[in-house]
């Protein structure tokens, strides 16, 4: 008889799961978005299903090195400064270790100079030892202007620099790399030829790709070619209030209601004042979102992705209705409300699937609203703020709502703008009980106020 | 600027349109597939002969085609051939002959004209104009053609110095093109080498510093390496992703439904039911038939329907399940019979046959959605080497479209029989298929198109086509 009759789960295809662990090494001087890209791709990689984590050796060194007084410590004649340099990387690639053999990690992102083939050569021989395949990430960029413009951003707010004043901070940094310029080996079309990696030049304008040995190799080059670093805001909205939120009904194609109407004109106000420089707005397919952007007065674009979770055979039904038909799925949802997927319908797992697409090209854009739905919303906006899987369906995304995004430093700014129009509320926290035996009660005790 | 408009939710593809102030529905908003750009996009090859240049620009049409992006190829050497109808000898292609590369310009001429009338007239999306482009004259050539009629111009570049990879170059492709039909294959080589030759000197790659201002992507060795420089838009994006991921290392794709179900025996649609007898008789001969063919290293792959993952159950081997998978959604007419649709929802049932492709069922999918939901099984199914894909009839009928270069009219009435594998292979420029049915009865779900498509026909006309069910 043959071995093995498939797995036991067997496993959803959600991103091709390589067999052995990846382990991201960043390489480039200092101010070159290393860590940028670090916490970017990791919370990506993360969105969509593949357990990814950052370790940065910065950190690890001030850890080690309480206070930092000047760039003196990272001259390569420090000798102490290179021995904790390089005890801190050991440490770093320890946790690596314990992460991705042990706590089942599936890449991690060793974010630090990597300057010196002699360096990466230590980390190769690492990942070897351990089965992890290596992707290197390399940076290269000499425009004066990005590079102060980073510093501006990111240094001058790091611990390093926090007590010291501008001109200091940027006089000391600008020596720190220095300190590197001399020993740096740049990723090397001939000497490293049998490596994988990416060399990003120039903030995107031009990329050298190296071997890429597997499906997440060619999706972390996909993506690190689509982001950019050009300011602007994305801006997350829901439909008006619909018909059916009115009744307290999910799902379904209703129109807007008066309150919803009115929602749309203020909307259409709003992004009037904001004056914003050529906004691309994007709809669901769904008829509440299309007539929410039909009030604006601007071109559309409609996007079957951003239609709402498909809540299957509950689709129009009240919260009320489904514990009365589908209790046993009622309760189940109320446990894994990620995971949970409707019968004949949707998960928010699967709505991430869905909505990749459409994150890739939010990244590839510039100004954009998007007018969507609840759990869509939820989910474009966990992408945006790092939120994970546990948080993500309970995310408060309010009728009547506008949420602008502006990337900032390594994170996202948010800012909530309610628009003065009332609506039902259609949050529905997690109950206490969440026993399929549970009271009628019990599992209603959450359900928002309908009409 | 307007103010809010009517909807009206189009009665074919169920997507809500405007209605304009004299109330006529709206030419169709724009509808994301993939971003159309404002300007068409020219994508220029350059490369030496036998680097692959003809198998790109063929196999990223019929990608880009197949994700709905209006494309055509324009290959200078078949102008040449129309124009100069019997091939002699690599002399004609000598840099120092005056007649040849006359011939040779009008030739370029004659195609970048056909590019402007498909480009700016009759609707395409995307350009290829394939041919060698090794001057960067001939190129400034092309660029200022395309900056003339607005055009984006993206450059794919293969270089490759491997003599064993140009060596196979010349046998799939090379010996049977027209110009060697009658020459031995000796002969044949030794000129095509010489024509490789009379290119080779003049031949100015793609530079880093000359040419950092244009958009392109230069692919290294078949793939191991590739160079991008300012890719400009959502649709070079696609094109550097998908050159990006295919590769040329012999293998098979096997396509096949699940075995028959106990809806297929009724004659109902959708649903997710388990195999029937014969169902699991066929799992059986499938098992027997994978093992006998020896495949190296084979993956399985499976949707999340019952009865794909019974099928691969008997297979005893590891498989993966994607949802993407999953047989297109009936929406209100799942697990209906063709008789029941008619019936119940007749005018929906003649909208489907007046145009299968695009026709959404209600709160269901179109075979249009079905392809933009694949479109990541067919990438990774390019990354992958030898793949049995267990899935469905529509599912089964849009990926066989990819590989066998099917329109969008064509698609939604492709055999795809049950209890039948169907083995891929590609060769030259295309693929290979074979058919393997294995032995096992079962119902014929195939419906054609009937004659009459028309909403007011009798319900004789409408089930003119219904395979016949238990």
């Amino acid at each position: 008889m043959r071995g093995s009759y498939g797995p036991a789960n067997p496993r959803d295809r959600a991103v091709c799961m390589t067999n052995c662990p990846t382990l991201i090494v960043t390489v480039g001087l200092p101010a070159r978005g290393k860590t940028y890209i670090s916490k970017k791709l990791t919370r990506y990689l993360n969105w969509i299903g593949v357990p990814t984590k950052v370790f940065n050796v910065g950190q690890y060194r001030r850890e080690c090195v309480k206070i930092y007084k000047s760039f003196e410590f990272f001259r390569p004649d420090n000798e102490e400064g290179l021995k904790i340099r390089r005890q801190c990387a050991t440490t770093a690639l320890n946790d690596v270790r314990e992460y991705l053999s042990v706590e089942g990690g599936q890449v991690a992102v060793f974010d630090a100079t990597n300057t010196t083939r002699e360096r990466r050569a230590t980390i190769m021989k690492f990942a070897e030892q351990n089965g992890f395949k290596v992707f290197f990430v390399e940076s290269v960029c000499e425009d004066p202007d990005v590079i102060a413009e980073n510093i501006v951003q990111v240094k001058l707010d790091s611990p390093d620099y926090i007590h010291t004043d501008t001109e200091e901070a940027v006089e000391d940094f600008m020596k720190r790399i220095k300190c590197y310029e001399s020993s740096y080996q740049p990723l090397d079309e001939n000497l490293d030829k049998e490596l994988s990696y990416i060399k990003v030049i120039d903030v995107g304008r031009r990329y050298l790709v190296n071997r890429v040995l597997d499906h997440i190799q060619s999706r972390i080059v996909y993506y690190l070619m689509n982001i950019h670093i050009t300011p602007r805001s994305i801006y997350l909205s829901r439909h008006g209030e619909s018909d059916l939120n009115i009744k307290g009904r999910i799902g379904g194609d209703s129109g807007l209601s008066d309150r919803g109407r009115e929602y749309a004109m203020k909307l259409r106000k709003y992004i009037q004042e904001q004056n914003i420089k050529e906004l691309k707005v994007w709809t669901s397919q769904m008829k509440r979102t299309i007539q929410t952007a039909e009030s604006l007065g601007v071109p559309y674009e409609q996007w079957k992705a951003l239609n709402e979770i498909d809540a299957g055979m509950c689709e129009e039904m009240m919260y009320e209705e489904i514990q009365k038909n589908f209790p046993v799925e009622f309760a189940l949802r109320d446990q894994d409300k990620y995971r949970y997927r409707y019968p004949k319908g949707e998960s928010y797992e699967d709505l991430v699937q869905r909505l990749e697409p459409v994150i890739m090209e939010l990244e590839r854009q510039e100004n954009v609203l998007v007018i969507c739905h609840q759990a869509v919303m939820r989910c474009l906006l966990a992408y945006f703020l790092d939120k994970t899987a546990d948080e993500l369906p309970y995310l408060q995304c309010p009728l009547h709502t506008v949420l602008k995004l502006t990337p900032v430093a390594y994170g996202c700014k948010v800012e909530s703008i309610y628009l003065g129009v009332d609506s039902v509320n259609t949050h529905r926290n997690r109950p206490e009980n969440v026993m399929a035996q549970r009271s009628t009660e019990d599992a209603l005790q959450t359900v928002p106020a309908h009409f």
